[in-house]
């Protein structure tokens, strides 16, 4: 599917944190912002919702707990019970350095690799970019057009705001 | 090239070495009936605090917003990942057929349902090391995505274009992406902190759980992750103060950034000389003849040379860095750097190797003398850790350049840091306000 966009490219970060407030009080949808580098507080100014990432992780390092104390409980305590070194099979104190670090390991790499699939990242041959400078030093705020856009107002808009230069794209999605 | 070519030999060593070690056997290490491992356990380590300093780096730091840590976490977290490549070659080949290392895993087998001990420090470690160098890896990679996106916009031949493609999975640095990356990061650095302290923790423990005088103290955590710290800040500063050299990058690892490294270094150095002091009061008062003979035999006997070459490397030269002109000395500060690493590595021999030699049964006494395999491994190690190293500052940005442009925007509201004289690096100047209309309400100090 084949979409068309009006790029407004922004030099610095903070004209572009005006311009996001500016744009989506004037009723324009913003469909995306591309920016070299994290900008404190953009999410907020975008509207973009708390990502709930982190009581994923917590989720995943409960299973992790769960996993190592219950592979120790049973591998040690009822499939081969074995007395090692005088302590009880079941010896808890012992079983913390690897229920620890399991519980780190689920936790990260459950949460990474939920990161990875809800960005959808993965190793693709060609990246389409809608503006190659945006992972360079410009900022680019694109907003998604069609036939009954008023391309001179969205111009108008962007530039006033103080967008350097305002370009169409065409992109198809994939 | 000279550097690669250098790395590439004594990877070749390594190569022999391992080939040596694996057809012939552990025999062909000088280890024996009393002293059963020596320099493979001094080695790893070694290695394992090394790497400790990149995530202690990237993650603490992180926690902490040291800003400053952004111009050197990305060497640092590779120097951790080769490092931990470096020490698990040492387990895995004291284990003489390191084609049955998985049996270490909790697997299933053949032999009926035989489980691993987990009861053991020894598959403690197991674990800590294939945790902390698969979450290394991962948040390594995730934070090198946004640098892999930038190369690729900027490659020019088809095939950089493809591979940085590939590497940079997709990533468009749009906000949403951002804000997820940047949680991602946090709680990567959360969970990073106490996984670092719990390795080294765990690495000490092997020790410690033992009756083996001088191994068998409860300090033994707290001092190991504070060598860790130690030596691991000495082998970023012996890394970066080359790349900075080699790659021109005096605007980014400035002066500061090795004089808070070095101080750094001095305060863990510090740690490490009371935990010796610590120790040695602590044989005393604790009336054991086992523990006061082994802190004894450590000073005066037969190694005593590489007691005191640690007491001299770790614990009297680090101090030279209270003194400033050392601190801002470039030379000063790298042959610094290589001799606490030296010290380190008499660390681990004495703990290992003087604890060992001589235990409760004085008719096993022996000496311990490394073969010249045991000398070409230890050697190879380093090949193969700067073989690594020099590829990955090759083909990666070996600065993390996403969140130096954050920086550098703090730096340009904050009067410019930058006063060199070259209009070609003039890379910090004051934003363009070009297009601007000049009642827009912009705040240029719209900072927190």
């Amino acid at each position: 599917m084949t979409k068309r966009f009006a790029l407004g490219i922004f030099d610095d970060e903070d004209v572009l944190m005006h311009a996001i407030e500016n744009v989506r009080a004037a009723g324009v949808k913003i469909y995306e912002v591309f920016t070299p580098f994290p900008i404190h507080g953009i999410d907020d100014a975008l509207g973009i919702e708390r990502s709930r990432l982190p009581i994923a992780a917590f989720f995943y390092g409960m299973c992790g707990l769960a996993f190592a104390l219950w592979m120790q409980i049973y591998m040690l305590g009822f499939d081969w019970p074995m007395i090692i070194g005088g302590k009880p099979h079941i010896a808890l104190p012992a079983f913390i350095p690897v229920s620890f670090e399991l519980t780190v390991f689920f936790t990260c790499h459950g949460m990474v690799i939920t990161f990875y699939t809800i960005s959808k990242l993965y190793p693709r041959w060609r990246t389409p970019v809608l503006d190659v400078r945006s992972t360079d030093d410009k900022f680019v705020m694109a907003i998604e057009i069609n036939e009954s856009t008023d391309l001179n107002n969205l111009s108008k808009l962007l530039r006033e705001n103080g967008a350097s230069e305002v370009n169409e794209k065409e992109m198809t999605k994939n | 090239m000279a550097a690669l070519s250098v790395a590439l030999f004594f990877l070749g060593v390594f190569l022999y070495s391992v080939y040596r070690t694996l057809w012939y056997g552990i025999g062909e290490w000088g280890l024996n009936k009393t002293v059963g491992w020596a320099w493979d356990i001094t080695n790893f380590v070694w290695w394992v605090g090394i790497g400790h300093a990149g995530t202690l780096i990237s993650a603490v730091l992180l926690l902490f917003r040291q800003k400053w840590r952004s111009s050197i976490n990305r060497a640092a977290e590779a120097m951790t990942i080769f490092a931990v490549i470096c020490a698990a070659m040492f387990p895995v080949l004291h284990m003489g057929r390191p084609w049955l290392a998985y049996w270490v895993f909790p697997l299933q087998n053949t032999f009926g349902s035989l489980w691993v001990n987990f009861n053991s420090p020894l598959l403690w470690d197991v674990f800590a090391i294939s945790t902390y160098f698969t979450v290394s890896l991962v948040f390594w990679y995730t934070g090198l995505v946004p640098d892999f996106a930038t190369i690729r916009d900027r490659a020019k031949g088809p095939i950089a274009k493809v591979a940085y493609s590939l590497l940079s999975m997709g990533w468009t640095g749009s906000a949403k992406h951002w804000s997820r990356y940047e949680t991602v990061s946090l709680i990567l650095a959360g969970v990073s902190t106490p996984l670092v302290l719990s390795v080294h923790t765990i690495v000490s423990m092997d020790f410690a759980t033992s009756v083996v005088p001088g191994w068998h103290t409860t300090i033994f955590p707290p001092y190991f992750v504070a060598g860790a710290i130690f030596s691991g800040f000495a082998m970023v500063l012996t890394l970066m103060l080359i790349t900075r050299v080699v790659f021109k990058l005096e605007d980014y690892i400035t002066m500061e950034h090795i004089a808070l490294m070095n101080k750094i270094m001095m305060i863990t150095g510090s740690i490490v000389g009371v935990a010796y002091i610590t120790e040695f009061f602590i044989a005393w008062y604790s009336q054991v003849e086992f523990e006061q003979y082994a802190f004894i035999n450590r000073a005066t006997g037969p190694y005593w040379w590489a007691y005191w070459s640690m007491m001299t490397c770790n614990v009297i030269t680090p101090q030279l860095v209270w003194i400033r002109k050392v601190r801002y000395s470039i030379p000063l500060t790298f042959v610094l750097s290589i001799i606490v690493n030296i010290g380190m590595w008499f660390e681990r021999f004495v703990i290992i190797v003087t604890s060992l030699h001589r235990d409760y049964l004085p008719s096993s006494w022996v000496m311990f003398s490394p073969t010249i395999i045991d000398i070409g491994i230890y050697v190879g190690t380093m090949g193969l850790f700067f073989t690594l190293f020099l590829l990955f500052a090759k083909f990666f940005p070996v600065i993390n350049m996403a969140e130096v442009k954050t920086v550098l925007k703090y730096t340009v509201d904050n009067g410019p840091t930058y006063t060199g004289h070259d209009p070609h690096h003039d890379l910090i100047h004051k934003p363009t306000t070009h297009g601007v209309p000049a009642n827009a309400p912009v705040n240029y100090n719209k900072h927190d």
